[in-house]
């Protein structure tokens, strides 16, 4: 079965990240990558760029709408994601709260959507 | 009713609450087994007190007006659930036990048949715990939830199944034989650790949440040992709980900074609880019996030691350790032995020690790790301790711990 972890940054931890990209937490990342694939539970990853950089397209009555910024107007936004193949929720949230996100933000674990279901989107 | 008297009526209800709340259960859950029913009808008379108390004044007997609301209650409860099912055998018992009690009596203490019920063999092992959380202290499904790493909801529904499995599976409210007592205590005794566990691993001495339940865990430790004190283990498990607790202040530097063990300040360890735990300890030697807590207590009280000698003696840490792993060769007992053969004996033999273990089993041991990282270093292996940093940083869950193995590693 397999899990999304979808991490979540204030800001503050963007503007650190937007400087110069010597995140102070890379040592912790790098380790928990590690450990993912030692354990066998890695499937994909992946860091988003700072919100400020995403742009929201939305189609209304057939006139396009742009948008600056991201979709969400929240505090806390979406930063990355980690796929992981787990047999349980259980392990899931395990892997979250190691995960080195969960004490800078916080990380959401959702179920990906079956299979039978991914596949009818990609054919 | 002006109000700090109110306060003071409010926390009277959460000490009656706090202190009276396993009795209850256990009391009117220990004929019906119906300890769900049971914890609804007393959290009903807490609500009732909360609004009688303050306007009557509080009863001269605080738990004797709620066991009798609650009993009420519980009678209308089931009443009600049944009224098409055969309720009346439940009803018989509780009128039964009425007739028996009087508002001022005495009523028995049936906590320990509860927590044997709790750590029951067909239980689910991963809910022992919980079990013992909810019905013994009190503590809501959310809480639990957290400890356990578990959403509020999931916990929630595993208790309902677990309690219902109690109603409905034949699991009876009894003092184990004799002849099954040992292992029964055990799973008792196992699960009150957990919790223990839960609360300390769970950011000590920083976080609210954490310090609590390690506190819930000594407090049901001290309710075993009032209900059984004759049981040498009982008082190993207190004891070993006391020696960690003794050192909570110890284990975080000002600035949150985590510090291990043997750069503690012993001076900062809490000399009353070490002589309540030593004072257990020697208590449950005397009965001749040793047993898996009382060795992991008698471990803990050489660390106690430094406090007074200045030095720890490894030599003794690493002869209890290796009765402990032929009595509970787990994960954990042998990667502590592991450590102590590297103190005492050298980086090497505890190395040797560390290659024993299955790999499959380590891969998410965050402890396994630390240890053998640690020893590659005194080895002055660089590389190879650096993966095993890697691994265990990549493996923990507390950030102070995190960012400590990140300076160790280098």
């Amino acid at each position: 079965m397999q899990f999304a972890l979808l991490i979540y940054h204030l800001p503050e931890e963007f503007a650190m990240r937007k400087n110069d990209y010597s995140d102070p937490h890379l040592g912790a990342w790098r380790a928990y990558y590690k450990a993912l694939v030692e354990a066998g539970v890695y499937v994909g990853a992946n860091a988003l760029e700072v919100p400020e950089t995403g742009t929201t397209v939305r189609l209304r009555e057939g006139k396009r709408r742009v948008q600056d910024g991201p979709f969400a107007d929240t505090k806390e936004q979406l930063a990355g994601f980690i796929i992981l193949e787990l047999p349980s929720v259980d392990a899931a949230l395990e892997w979250a709260a190691r995960c080195p996100g969960a004490s800078i933000g916080a990380v959401e674990v959702r179920p990906l959507a079956p299979e039978a279901m991914r596949r009818g989107f990609t054919g | 009713m002006n109000g700090s008297n109110q306060e003071d009526t409010h926390r009277t209800i959460e000490r009656v609450a706090r202190e009276s709340y396993g009795r209850l259960v256990a009391y009117l859950s220990a004929n019906t087994r119906d300890v769900a029913s049971a914890e609804d009808a007393l959290s009903n008379a807490l609500v009732a007190a909360l609004t009688a108390w303050p306007r009557d004044g509080v009863p001269q007997n605080p738990e004797a007006w709620l066991l009798t609301t609650a009993r009420h209650s519980f009678i209308d409860h089931v009443r009600h659930r049944q009224v098409a099912e055969a309720s009346e055998p439940t009803l018989k018992l509780l009128r039964e036990d009425s007739m028996e009690m009087t508002l001022s009596a005495e009523f028995p203490d049936e906590r320990l048949k509860l927590l044997f019920v709790c750590a029951h063999p067909a239980i689910d092992p991963a809910m022992h715990t919980p079990l013992m959380l909810q019905t013994v202290l009190g503590l809501d499904a959310a809480r639990i939830a957290h400890a356990f790493l578990t959403s509020p909801t999931t916990m929630g529904q595993r208790l309902v199944r677990a309690k219902t499995k109690i109603r409905d599976g034949g699991i009876q409210f009894e003092i184990p034989q004799e002849r099954e007592l040992p292992q029964r205590l055990d799973a008792v005794l196992e699960a009150i650790y957990a919790a223990f566990g839960l609360g300390w691993d769970d950011m000590a001495g920083v976080d609210q949440r954490g310090r609590d339940l390690a506190e819930e865990a000594i407090w049901l430790g001290r309710v075993l040992l009032e209900l059984m004190p004759k049981e040498a283990e009982v008082r190993g498990l207190l004891a070993l709980m006391l020696h960690c607790e003794a050192r909570r202040r110890a284990r975080r530097g000002p600035d949150g900074r985590y510090i291990p063990l043997l750069a503690q300040d012993s001076q900062q360890w809490s000399q009353p609880l070490i002589e309540e735990a030593e004072r257990n300890l020697a208590e449950a030697s005397s009965r001749g019996r040793a047993g898996r807590f009382q060795l992991e207590a008698a471990i803990q009280s050489v660390h106690a030691e430094r406090a007074r000698s200045g030095r720890t003696e490894w030599a003794a840490i690493m002869l209890f350790y290796d009765q402990l792993v032929r009595i509970a060769p787990t994960l954990g007992t042998r990667t502590g032995y592991a450590a102590a053969v590297g103190e005492a004996r050298g980086p090497e033999a505890g190395l040797a020690v560390l290659h024993g273990t299955d790999p499959d089993d380590v891969s998410g041991y965050q402890p396994y790790w630390a240890v053998r990282a640690h020893l590659l270093q005194r080895l002055g292996k660089t590389s190879e301790a650096a993966e095993a940093f890697d691994r265990a940083i990549g493996l923990a869950e507390d950030p102070a711990v995190r960012e400590f193995l990140l300076q160790r590693r280098g």
